[in-house]
């Protein structure tokens, strides 16, 4: 099996991780997965239709089953698990308060994905929360929690709180 | 062991996170940071990955298979197929007549033939592709139709009838001042739990039994069916529930677990598996596509007097749970209306489709569809409100089904219905957002757009049917003040865990309440389907908690020298006759605790050749509401806004409750409007997420919920199931409304008869005064 040669260093959450023998057209889920361990971020479809993937590439919101993990090197990687730093997110959080969670597969993605709409739009209405977040899907909850999770989320940070 | 069935009144004292109260879910931080562990976030030293080759032919003689080749890989550890089977090559959850692989044919696309276990998925692919299977095929029964006349050879051995099952009551011959009748389609839809089908067996160190982590709805029943296919004594397979995303039906059955469990004890390593989406399509069950027929008899008022009613329903190559799915739909045939006469028929058929079995609704939503339909054209035929009629022919408390079946649950159906109707109505304009428009962002329409209301009713039963016993344990211990519970209930997404620790908090005054694995280290909870585990699996907590609260009062009274009668617990206090005098956590310093408690509902009966019998345990209503604007010239159109009034019981957990009816109108909206396995002569053709579709954010309207709060005194603490009732009516009723909006822009149309809508059938519909149909 041809594997990409020389040694291969994927950032993520701040951290290098040394991946080698990537083989040519593995996923940036499946490196992020199985080799740097951090299984927070979920594969549900493979094609980039669910969004249970979504990471942040240089700030960029991207499904990782479609990124090539030799594409994402040398760049800044952040998964679920470095979104808050070192402890919940005040939308982590929200998510938890708002009942927006219940299996919780889609949650990491959504978190995600959420944290960048809400980064490049700040005070989101609601249909511009259905629109940022129409490429992540939820068979538990049917959103409206979700909505109303990232709205107050919004409101607080708004507020400063 | 004790059973539980009493309700008690508790005082006001309240202790903070009990019953009552929207608690977080325990789980949900861990949900949030991604550290939850799924199934497929299970690896072991060692491991292998294993990958199963299914049949590409709906139909086919399997004259060889050859393995060699693939053995011969490197990285391949073993490849098995139906002779490496050491026990009964079948499984099922009412018949094996399931193999785990097939034995001289195949009867559907996704049947597994082989399966391997290798160093890593990659190896496991290219193994698949070396594994030779010569097919001579055969003619695929497609045309449930024949199924049931006999028109075509028995595809499997046990036949092409799974069952057929018929009602009679009152008058057969009874003829209605007004009839009205019509012919209803249903499509297949799929579960689509978002977390796919993954597991890990590991084999014991003596080599001779495996324990498997997987993600299910029911470990006992799995381990039954997984030691049964393993030749293995029952106490040499143990379970382990894995994080499970999303379940609704899909989970009930065998999917992967005979698989790895059998590579764990051939290889005697770790293996694991995790589907891929297209593979989930074909791995699970999905719910029974139908046809069903429909003729209502009422007087010239609109009183309801006689349904007659056909349906078949595809179960596809294997029997699955068919057989129940259909005795729900018959028995459901009248709706939540009374009516005194009945001639029902009903089949459950055998093709060369995709199995069917479990979804969330089982049997009621394909029922509750044709009967909803039927209600808004006889309310035509007798120049009657809708709504009026639905309320002039409500059940309520012991009224009957078709079967004879009273029904002792409280039943508030006409309330439902008047509470749905009075909730707000939504902004009488679509936003200027494209989102707001139907067809979305990608296909705006234009300002032809017109609006229509609609509504539907539903019964659900809640609970096993037929004289099935499904039992449920739980245990509670005190350990250190702490309350620890135990039970095999699965946790699938629904909060069963959340519920289980309010339950403790209220019952025993004690805030630090914990739960330990979920496995089969402890009885069976019975499945986590047909609405049943707030009521079974709760009763049996309530039950094991007052057991343990009996023993906390009987040591305090002995302790204190009182009479344990005027002991209670009230909130966190002790008190004696309804005096304060010590906290429960004083009172269990020291103390170590335990009771376990089995709940069993009260018995059922099976019907006879007539149809007769109590055959159901308990009973949910509820009532939908929907506003729905459409484009009539595109075919397109946008669910605006969801009202509900569904009758609760008693809401345990209102946060959840909300959670289970948005999430239950969403895969109810999902089927009305997008979701179809499609079928092309037995072969799927989107099995992908790509190709079918489920409700995202974006086609996702409000939903306006009234909670109908009667506690039902046949509950262990008052409170229904909630799971499936908000995904039943809420399909007629956004159809209703279509309908509703074409009529509007002076459509003249017979009214839409089969979910999912499509835009064909709205804009092709009318122009030669029939639905079109387009080639598939």
């Amino acid at each position: 099996m041809k594997r990409v040669d020389g040694e291969c260093t994927l950032t993520v959450n701040g951290v290098d991780h040394e991946v080698n023998g990537l083989h040519p057209g593995e996923s940036l889920l499946d490196a992020l997965r199985e080799r740097c361990g951090l299984r927070g971020s979920k594969g549900a479809c493979e094609e980039g239709e669910c969004g249970s993937c979504t990471v942040l590439v240089d700030g960029e919101a991207v499904c990782s089953c479609l990124t090539l993990a030799a594409s994402a090197t040398g760049c800044s990687i952040v998964t679920v698990e470095g979104i808050g730093g070192s402890s919940r997110s005040d939308l982590q959080e929200a998510f938890l308060r708002a009942g927006a969670v219940q299996c919780g597969f889609c949650t990491p993605g959504l978190i995600v994905a959420a944290e960048a709409l809400l980064r490049r739009a700040p005070e989101p209405s609601v249909d511009d929360v259905r629109e940022g977040l129409a490429g992540n899907l939820c068979r538990c909850t049917g959103y409206g929690r979700i909505v109303q999770a990232v709205l107050e989320t919004s409101e607080e940070r708004r507020n400063g709180r | 062991m004790s059973t539980s069935t009493a309700t008690e009144q508790r005082s006001s004292l309240s202790i903070p996170g009990g019953v009552g109260e929207p608690v977080l879910r325990p789980d949900g931080g861990a949900k949030v940071e991604g550290s939850f562990e799924f199934s497929s976030d299970r690896s072991m030293d060692g491991e292998l990955w294993a990958m199963t080759l299914r049949s590409p032919h709906p139909r086919a003689r399997l004259v060889s298979i050859d393995t060699s080749a693939a053995l011969a890989l490197p990285g391949v550890a073993a490849v098995v197929t139906a002779q490496d089977v050491p026990g009964v090559n079948g499984f099922g959850l009412i018949s094996a007549d399931q193999p785990v692989f097939a034995v001289d044919e195949v009867r559907f696309v996704g049947e597994p033939v082989a399966a391997v276990a290798a160093t890593d998925p990659e190896t496991c692919a290219r193994a698949l592709d070396r594994i030779r299977v010569d097919y001579e095929i055969l003619e695929p029964l497609i045309d449930a139709e024949r199924a049931i006349d006999g028109s075509f050879e028995s595809i499997h051995p046990d036949g092409n009838l799974i069952r057929h099952q018929r009602i009679v009551r009152g008058d057969p011959d009874l003829q209605g001042e007004v009839i009205v009748e019509g012919t209803y389609e249903i499509g297949m839809q799929d579960q689509a739990f978002l977390g796919l089908e993954a597991a890990v067996a590991v084999p014991d160190d003596d080599g001779a039994g495996v324990e498997l982590l997987v993600a299910t709805q029911w470990l006992h029943e799995d381990r039954r069916q997984i030691a049964s296919c393993l030749g293995l004594a029952e106490q040499r397979v143990r379970l382990t529930l894995g994080g499970v995303g999303g379940a609704f039906g899909g989970r009930e059955d065998i999917s992967l677990q005979v698989h790895v469990s059998l590579l764990a004890l051939v290889t005697q390593r770790p293996v694991r598996a995790a589907y891929s989406r297209a593979e989930s399509f074909l791995g699970h069950v999905h719910r029974h596509p139908a046809s069903i027929w429909m003729r209502h008899h009422a007087d010239r008022d609109g009183t309801l007097r006689k349904v007659e009613a056909r349906f078949v329903l595809d179960g596809g190559a294997y029997a699955s749970t068919s057989s129940a799915v259909l005795i729900n739909a018959v028995t459901h045939a009248q709706g939540p209306y009374r009516c005194e006469n009945a001639v029902v028929d009903g089949y459950a058929v055998r093709t060369n489709h995709l199995p069917c079995g479990a979804m969330r609704g089982f049997g009621v939503v394909q029922a509750c569809f044709a009967h909803e339909r039927q209600m808004d054209l006889l309310a035509e035929a007798c120049a009657k409100d809708p709504v009026e009629l639905r309320l002039m022919n409500a059940m309520e408390t012991g009224d009957r089904l078709i079967t004879g079946q009273r029904i002792d649950n409280v039943a508030p159906v006409a309330r439902c219905i008047r509470e749905t109707m009075a909730l707000p109505m939504p902004d009488e304009e679509a936003g200027d957002h494209v989102l707001s428009r139907p067809g979305g962002a990608g296909l705006t329409a234009d300002d032809s757009m017109v609006r229509g209301v609609g509504m539907a009713v539903s019964i659900k039963n809640l609970m096993y049917s037929e004289g099935f016993d499904d039992f449920a344990t739980a245990r509670c211990r005190i350990r250190d003040g702490r309350v620890l519970l135990k039970f095999a209930t699965a946790e699938v997404g629904q909060g069963f865990i959340t519920i289980a620790m309010q339950i403790a908090r209220t019952e025993l005054g004690l805030a630090d309440v914990e739960f330990e694995s979920i496995d089969t280290d402890v009885g069976s909870a019975g499945s986590t389907s047909a609405s049943r585990q707030t009521w079974m699996s709760g009763g049996a907590v309530v039950a094991a908690c007052r057991g343990v609260a009996d023993q906390i009062l009987s040591e305090f009274a002995t302790t204190r020298d009182l009479d344990r009668a005027s002991l209670r617990i009230e909130g966190e206090w002790i008190s004696v006759d309804g005096q304060p005098v010590a906290t429960v956590a004083e009172a269990v310093a020291g103390l170590n605790l335990e009771h376990s408690a089995e709940y069993h509902h009260p018995a059922t009966s099976e019907l006879d050749e007539n149809g007769r019998g109590d055959c159901h345990t308990a009973f949910a209503f509820t009532a939908h509401r929907a506003v729905v604007d459409v484009d009539p010239d595109l075919g397109l159109l946008r669910v605006v806004q969801i009202a509900t009034a569904q009758d609760v019981g008693r809401a345990l957990n209102p946060l959840s409750v909300v959670g289970q009816i948005e999430g239950g109108v969403a895969q109810g909206l999902g089927l009305a409007v997008m979701e179809e396995i499609i079928q092309t002569n037995g072969v799927i053709r989107n099995a992908s997420f790509t190709d079918y579709l489920i409700p995202t954010i974006a086609d996702m309207p409000p939903v306006v919920i009234s909670l109908v709060e009667e506690p039902d005194p046949l509950a262990p603490i008052g409170a229904k199931g909630v799971g499936e009732p908000p995904c039943i009516s809420v399909t007629p009723a956004i159809v209703a409304a279509v309908d509703d909006a074409l009529r509007r822009a002076g459509r003249r149309l017979p009214p839409l008869a089969r979910v999912p809508i499509r835009p064909q059938d709205i804009a092709l519909a009318g122009h030669d005064g029939s639905t079109a149909t387009l080639a598939s």
